[in-house]
């Protein structure tokens, strides 16, 4: 089963709550947790494993042959993203501009520009206690954060079997990572806090869920702050909150050290199993 | 006039509540923007009134007339997005997978496939409850370029700005560390970076510093949530001190942010204690770093 954990806004608890579902799960359950917030991957932090693989990621892009190339300007012409320019006598390529459509290549009359590689960032794999963990960092400078998330899932269904429960630790927001993140997942965990930035932005990533026809419920972080707009929300929508994690001084302060919270405050934990409860009777059920 | 863009790579530090916060202290004196255009939050405490909304367009989408089609699956083969699957015996575009490249359609034997323009987003020209201009925007649901967007959106802020002789230009950055952040920071005179002390604070801090010298902009770090963990204040500070960016100040971690920001207050508005006095002199320091 593929879980992916998202939220419209940064700073909900993504992050404390994969790391610690994940962790938490694998006591019993064969689990694998992927960062896929590839920008700024941060469940590396808390999940300190051992590293057992490491490879650079690439991304397709055209390479000008200069002896083949009669200036025709049909690449310039195809590339709609402009990551393609013709100034006689030379073509230049804008790597971080393309788009890997291979329209350029291939629509060549001379097969002068052949597709090549360029790295994007790395993923690694990780093994902590019975826990498996894969991250993806994008390079510095690199702007498309999709091509990386697509092959860090890629890399987790070839090395995993499908009873493994997947998780997903996505980036935040409501664009196009968010979507390649969530896009393959069978439920979607929405994480928020009872505020009105917090509300606002489920909403938002409520949206996206159902115009990708997802399966979701939602988990509210910082449980006692706020205002009831979000519990009064889902309630009224019939959306499902399956935790509420008590907002304290003392979890932001062990998230602060980078260190698993469950193990330190027990209600924590209670609400761990409840998420899980949750996920097993949806397997059972024969959603996956 | 001199932009000044709020950034802290990881979600949550707070950036949001502090850059309303100098927007409240600055009144009319300022044109603001909100460039997370992804989940936008200002406006929940700057109450703009929406006045002038305009459609986005960015990109295109292909589009198969069914007509025209033979099914004779050119275009599939040729998308490197599976953003054409057969969906009852017809060829049909995936809108949320196809990046628009055109390459489907530059093939297609029998010419049933157009690029249409795609509405990405909103964008926003207001008046906030202080009587600033702000200048804010909205993505769709899964789409591309907010690159693009947040261009847009501090161009016009910049264009008020200057036409109406205000100093400064102030920003809600973007998240992360791909396009739409570069875009944020791009021209900025001064990017304010607001971090916490925690693993992950000092470990996003680092990776969006990366771009912002690369850029050679000058930088400022206001830590939040200072008392949380005093270990990561004294990484931080050095890791400041290292790279020349102005420690401008330490805010404690505080419940009133939440407060202030549940009843649609800034936390300057709400606070009458030390928050208030930190953040009025952090951003007369701020402006103090550009003239």
């Amino acid at each position: 089963m593929k879980i992916a954990i998202a939220s419209g806004k940064g700073g909900t608890g993504k992050t404390t709550l994969s790391t610690n579902l994940a962790a938490y799960l694998s006591e019993t359950e064969k689990v694998v947790l992927n960062d896929l917030d590839v920008e700024e991957p941060n469940s590396g932090l808390f999940i300190k494993g051992k590293l057992i693989h490491k490879e650079d990621k690439y991304k397709m892009i055209p390479e000008w042959i200069e002896d083949k190339c009669t200036l025709c300007g049909i690449c310039q012409d195809v590339c709609n993203y402009n990551a393609i320019v013709q100034i006689d006598p030379k073509i230049i390529v804008f790597p971080p501009l393309c788009h890997s459509c291979y329209a350029c290549s291939e629509l060549c009359p001379e097969a002068a520009l052949p597709m090549v590689p360029k790295k994007i960032g790395e993923l690694k794999h990780f093994e902590y206690n019975k826990l498996s963990f894969i991250e993806s960092k994008l390079d510095i400078g690199e702007e498309q954060a999709v091509p990386l998330i697509a092959q860090t899932q890629k890399y987790t269904d070839e090395h995993f079997s499908d009873d493994t429960i997947k998780l997903y630790d996505s980036p935040p927001g409501t664009s196009c990572p968010v979507i390649e993140a969530t896009k393959d997942a069978d439920f979607v965990i929405l994480v928020t806090e009872p505020t009105p930035f917090g509300f606002h932005d489920l909403k938002l990533a409520i949206e996206t869920m159902k115009a990708l026809k997802k399966e979701f419920a939602v988990v509210v972080n910082r449980f006692g702050i706020g205002n009831d707009d979000v519990l009064d929300y889902c309630e009224k929508e019939k959306i499902p909150i399956i935790a509420k994690i008590p907002n304290s001084r003392k979890i932001a302060e062990l998230y602060s050290h980078g260190e698993l919270i469950y193990e330190k405050v027990p209600e924590v934990k209670l609400q761990l199993k409840a998420i899980k409860d949750y996920i097993l009777k949806m397997i059972e059920g024969g959603k996956r | 006039m001199k932009e000044i863009v709020v950034i802290s790579g990881k979600g949550g530090t707070g950036k949001t509540s502090i850059t309303a916060s100098f927007a409240y202290l600055s009144g009319k004196d300022i044109v603001v923007a909100d460039c997370d255009v992804d989940a936008a939050d200002m406006h929940l405490l700057m109450k703009p009134d929406f006045k002038e909304s305009e459609d986005f367009y960015s990109g295109e989408i292909a589009k198969i007339d069914q007509d025209k089609c033979t099914n004779c699956g050119d275009c599939a083969n040729v998308c490197r997005f599976d953003a054409i699957p057969v969906i009852n015996g017809e060829y049909i575009v995936d809108p949320l997978s196809c990046e628009g490249c055109g390459y489907c359609a530059r093939i297609c034997p029998v010419d049933a496939i157009t690029n249409e323009l795609q509405i990405v987003g909103e964008q926003y020209v207001s008046t906030t409850r202080v009587g600033s201009k702000m200048l804010h925007a909205k993505l769709s649901i899964g789409a591309d370029n907010s690159g693009k967007l947040v261009a847009k959106v501090k161009d016009e802020a910049k264009k008020i700005a200057k036409n109406n002789n205000k100093d400064f230009v102030l920003i809600d950055g973007s998240p992360g560390i791909g396009c739409p952040v570069v875009s944020s920071i791009t021209g900025a005179n001064f990017v304010l970076l607001v971090t916490e002390p925690s693993v992950s604070g000092l470990h996003d801090l680092k990776r969006v510093y990366q771009i912002v010298k690369k850029f050679q902009i000058k930088a400022g770090c206001i830590i939040n949530k200072s008392d949380i963990n005093p270990k990561f204040v004294k990484e931080i500070k050095e890791f400041l001190n290292e790279e020349g960016i102005v420690h401008i100040s330490n805010l404690p971690y505080d419940e009133n942010f939440t407060k202030a920001m549940t009843i649609g207050q800034t936390i300057v508005e709400y606070d009458k204690g030390d928050l208030t006095k930190i953040l009025t002199k952090s951003w007369n320091k701020i402006k103090g770093e550009l003239l």
